[in-house]
């Protein structure tokens, strides 16, 4: 039987591994490579890397930080997947078929894509037809107003689209993807645990797989995105601050009765 | 230096991990971006991800077609495919309209439908698989083993004696298969931690 996945979420701005909180503060953790090599030792389900630069600039304030003569995202990629025997996500600026097999030919698996799939829906298929289905990861940034309707946000949670989380879930479907990351603007590093609601919803509107993220406080809050529906958990800070994380996080989802990988 | 893998490039996805995993376990690789190169290799792989019907109109544009066959069908090259390269072995396949295969191994590449309906497609994840045929990439492995998978259609074939292992996602399907020195699974052994490079490290050791 398919086993659910848990899924360590690594963001990377300017060259630097960062934690995020509301999508908006960023606060520099650590080396790109050594967090994927050492998730690749606790024999972790998979993957996610997260490029969230809004620049070309790379920061290189920081020594500790800074990995040697790697200039650039794609290059970090091509280390990050010397050491990788999992599957390995890559998601960030990917604008074009060519963006995408740029990432896939430098060892990522799956490829995420969000504002500009919103801009331009095609670029899902364009994908699909190509790389296949299964390569294609669509990624929704979400916010839930105070009303509590919700609403799709891109350029990383800044922009309103209009969008029903729901329809634009189902019409990316429609178009070719193969899985689905939900992340909730509001919940980003808060810690206060999923958003079930949104996470019943969208894995309600789709048949494909649906990632949930955004809002793990404490290993306890997995199984409950689980439940909701989700095919896979996946969480950001709770993998870098706090110890055994991949250990834990599975103790508690075999303790709440889910079938994953031990 | 004699080369012991060759990883075809056919624009089909992630070449990367599959040199990465071998190279990890101390073997030499190359990648292939032309036929000939073939023959300086002592075994290949065909690895790939994307839609079957790309995929062969690669292999064939390109003039792999003919020179596979000379090198592993005839010549009895150790070869190993992996996830699309295992489905290009069928006969045909469905995936975005209907597509020859390389008819290697005769059989039908289909869309998963699960029994039940609440089971997503693609199969994306681990799953348990059952070794039916202990040997080749299996030899001294245990019965049961978890591997990552990532695809929507799967391998139909009536010759079940070609079937190495099966695996289960809302309905039965063939996760590899061994027909002389020709191995393909369906799963990624290269992104499937200590089980999947264990496999590799087999496939190292099978020789012409």
């Amino acid at each position: 039987m398919l086993k659910k996945r848990l899924i360590p979420v690594l963001l990377l701005k300017n060259g630097l591994l960062v934690r995020s909180e509301i999508f908006k503060i960023h606060q520099i953790i650590g080396n790109p490579i050594h967090e994927a090599e050492r998730f690749n030792h606790w024999n972790v389900d998979e993957l996610i890397y997260l490029d969230i630069s809004q620049t070309d600039e790379y920061d290189l304030r920081r020594d500790d930080g800074k990995v040697k003569g790697l200039d650039g995202p794609l290059a970090i990629l091509e280390e990050v997947s010397k050491t990788c025997f999992m599957p390995l996500t890559w998601g960030g600026r990917i604008k074009t078929v060519d963006d995408m097999r740029a990432r896939i030919s430098r060892g990522a698996d799956k490829i995420t894509i969000n504002s500009e799939a919103v801009r331009h829906p095609e670029l899902i298929r364009d994908g699909a037809q190509v790389f296949g289905s299964q390569a294609i990861v669509l990624s929704i940034d979400i916010f839930r107003h105070e009303d509590s309707h919700t609403e799709v946000y891109v350029d990383g949670g800044k922009t309103p689209t209009g969008l029903n989380p729901s329809e634009w879930a189902k019409k990316g479907e429609e178009m070719g993807a193969g899985e689905i990351l939900i992340q909730s603007v509001q919940l980003d590093g808060v810690a206060t645990g999923y958003d079930l609601d949104l996470i019943r919803e969208i894995t309600s509107a789709v048949t494909i797989p649906v990632i949930a993220c955004s809002g793990v406080g404490r290993f306890e809050d997995y199984a409950a995105g689980i439940q909701a529906g989700a095919s896979a958990v996946a969480a950001a800070n709770i993998w870098h601050f706090k110890e055994l994380a991949d250990r834990l996080g599975k103790k508690a989802l075999v303790k709440a009765g889910v079938n994953v990988r031990v | 230096m004699a080369i012991d893998i060759g990883i075809i490039d056919y624009g089909m996805g992630n070449l990367r991990s599959v040199a990465n995993g071998f190279e990890s376990l101390g073997g030499k690789t190359l990648i292939l971006t032309s036929p000939a190169q073939l023959s300086e290799v002592e075994r290949v792989v065909l690895p790939g991800v994307g839609a079957f019907g790309d995929g062969m109109k690669n292999l064939s544009e390109r003039g792999w077609v003919e020179k596979l066959e000379e090198q592993v069908v005839q010549g009895g090259k150790p070869f190993l495919g992996l996830c699309l390269g295992m489905q290009l072995l069928a006969t045909t396949g469905t995936e975005y309209g209907h597509h020859q295969g390389l008819n290697w191994i005769p059989g039908k590449v289909d869309r998963i439908v699960p029994r039940d309906p609440s089971i997503r497609i693609p199969h994306i994840g681990w799953n348990d698989v059952d070794v039916v045929r202990p040997e080749g990439l299996f030899a001294g492995q245990p019965k049961l083993m978890t591997f990552y998978f990532v695809h929507s259609y799967a391998f139909q074939t009536d010759s079940s004696d070609v079937v190495t292992s099966y695996c289960d996602h809302g309905m039965k399907f063939v996760a590899s298969v061994q027909y002389g020195n020709i191995h393909a699974t369906q799963f990624h052994p290269e992104k499937s931690q200590k089980h999947g490079l264990a496999l590799l490290k087999n496939f190292l050791a099978i020789k012409a």
